[in-house]
């Protein structure tokens, strides 16, 4: 127990400001809490198994009652990353910019570069959904594609508080049950869903998301 | 007087409500080029501020100084630019990778282990099952599903040693579930509170 306390002082040294919030929930100082700070993002197989499914969200720990007043930035695109070849740059791209109430989407699509620096790829395929309030969702379909924008609780569940006090040094383990940090909270989400046809047929893919910033 | 007064006040407000929205109208996108063509304006280029593959992995492994710059490092030169961080502050963090040897239980040491997180990318596999572990298919990194106990899984990897038994009382969060059932169908998750 005591080189335990010790090990953890030493991380509390070593990674100082730790563990903000977890998965990507404000995780550095340029993007925290703003409207390009990406909070989570999942990848999975449908509910029609011949598609996946790309979720990012954003502007994480949104009360209900400040929900409504949370909005995507139009100066913010976000990029689904999709490397089909396993050397970690992306072959294709999904974007998303959002315009007067508008979500808009291009791709699945090669970009003309990759890397830091992105232009919208608008001679890709584009689709769009209106962007849901919280007590209305809506849902598109294009080119055997789906889309939804909007507000959503946040999927992801941590007992973030009691990690914080261990991290301090205020306490020695978890309890049991846990507290679920991120309860009664809601996200902004993106959430499209391609056939695997799309974006590499079969095998793995090595996927990220990214926001960037217009400059 | 009062009635003037009243008057007065209504109308300043609806001035101000009328002045209010049309200074408010942020999102509003002028035609293109001028040319009578109402298609938003998609143009210019866009620089990246943040990124992330798997889960918790800039939070948990890069230090404070340097979270910005892991944000705008493209995944190929992560592991250049980090994982001997990485290396540095498992190694800090967690008494299951204090000794020399010490591995998780995937047979990973601190070296290896980092190695696989330091290049932030999401296996996805488009052939079946897509979770990020799954103990009892055994599919392991193989996507992200909304259900995964992600958290409980980074804790065990990184505190619960060569068989998940090392410091049990640090390697779970006992919060098992997300706080409201996911949808079977698109878009999956569940609505906002």
């Amino acid at each position: 127990m005591k080189n335990m306390k010790i090990y953890l002082g030493i991380g509390i040294f070593a990674i100082a400001g730790f563990l903000l919030v977890a998965a990507d929930h404000i995780d550095a100082p340029a993007v925290s809490g703003g409207t390009s700070d990406v909070t989570d993002f999942y990848a999975f197989q449908g509910e029609d198994t011949d598609n996946v499914v790309f979720v990012a969200n954003l502007q994480g720990l949104l009360a209900p009652g400040s929900t409504d007043a949370a909005t995507f930035d139009e100066n913010v695109l976000i990029e689904f990353n999709i490397d089909t070849d396993q050397d970690n740059v992306e072959d294709l791209v999904i974007q998303a910019i959002p315009r007067d109430g508008k979500m808009y989407f291009f791709g699945p699509v090669a970009p003309s570069i990759t890397g830091l620096n992105s232009s919208i790829m608008t001679s890709a395929t584009q689709s769009s959904v209106d962007i849901s309030t919280r007590m209305t969702p809506v849902l598109e379909q294009n080119a055997g594609m789906k889309f939804f924008a909007g507000p959503r609780d946040d999927p992801f569940f941590m007992d973030f508080a009691q990690y914080s006090d261990i991290i301090a040094g205020n306490a020695t383990g978890f309890d049991n049950p846990g507290s679920d940090t991120f309860q009664g909270t809601n996200v902004l989400s993106i959430v499209v869903e391609v056939p695997k046809s799309m974006v590499g047929g079969s095998g793995t893919v090595n996927t990220w998301v990214e926001s960037k910033r217009k400059q | 007087m009062k009635i003037i007064n009243i008057k007065y006040l209504i109308m300043t407000l609806a001035l101000a409500a009328i002045s209010f929205n049309c200074s408010n109208d942020d999102d509003f996108t002028p035609p293109n080029n001028g040319g009578g063509n109402n298609e938003p304006d998609f143009s210019g280029v866009y620089a990246q501020q943040d990124q992330m593959g798997r889960p918790a992995v800039n939070t948990v492994f890069v230090s404070s100084g340097s979270k910005n710059m892991f944000n705008t490092t493209i995944p190929t030169q992560q592991n250049a630019a980090f994982q001997s961080m990485f290396q540095t502050n498992l190694e800090a963090l967690s008494p299951a990778f204090a000794n020399p040897g010490d591995m998780n239980a995937l047979g990973q040491d601190s070296a290896a282990f980092t190695t696989l997180l330091a290049t932030d990318v999401l296996n996805l596999s488009l052939d079946g099952e897509t979770t990020f572990y799954n103990p009892n298919s055994g599919a392991l990194l193989t996507g992200r599903a909304l259900t995964d106990d992600v958290i409980t899984v980074e804790l065990l990897l990184i505190f619960g040693g060569e068989d998940f038994t090392e410091n049990p009382t640090l390697s779970n969060d006992n919060v098992d579930a997300n706080d409201k059932p996911f949808l079977t169908s698109f878009p999956y998750l569940a609505s906002p509170w």
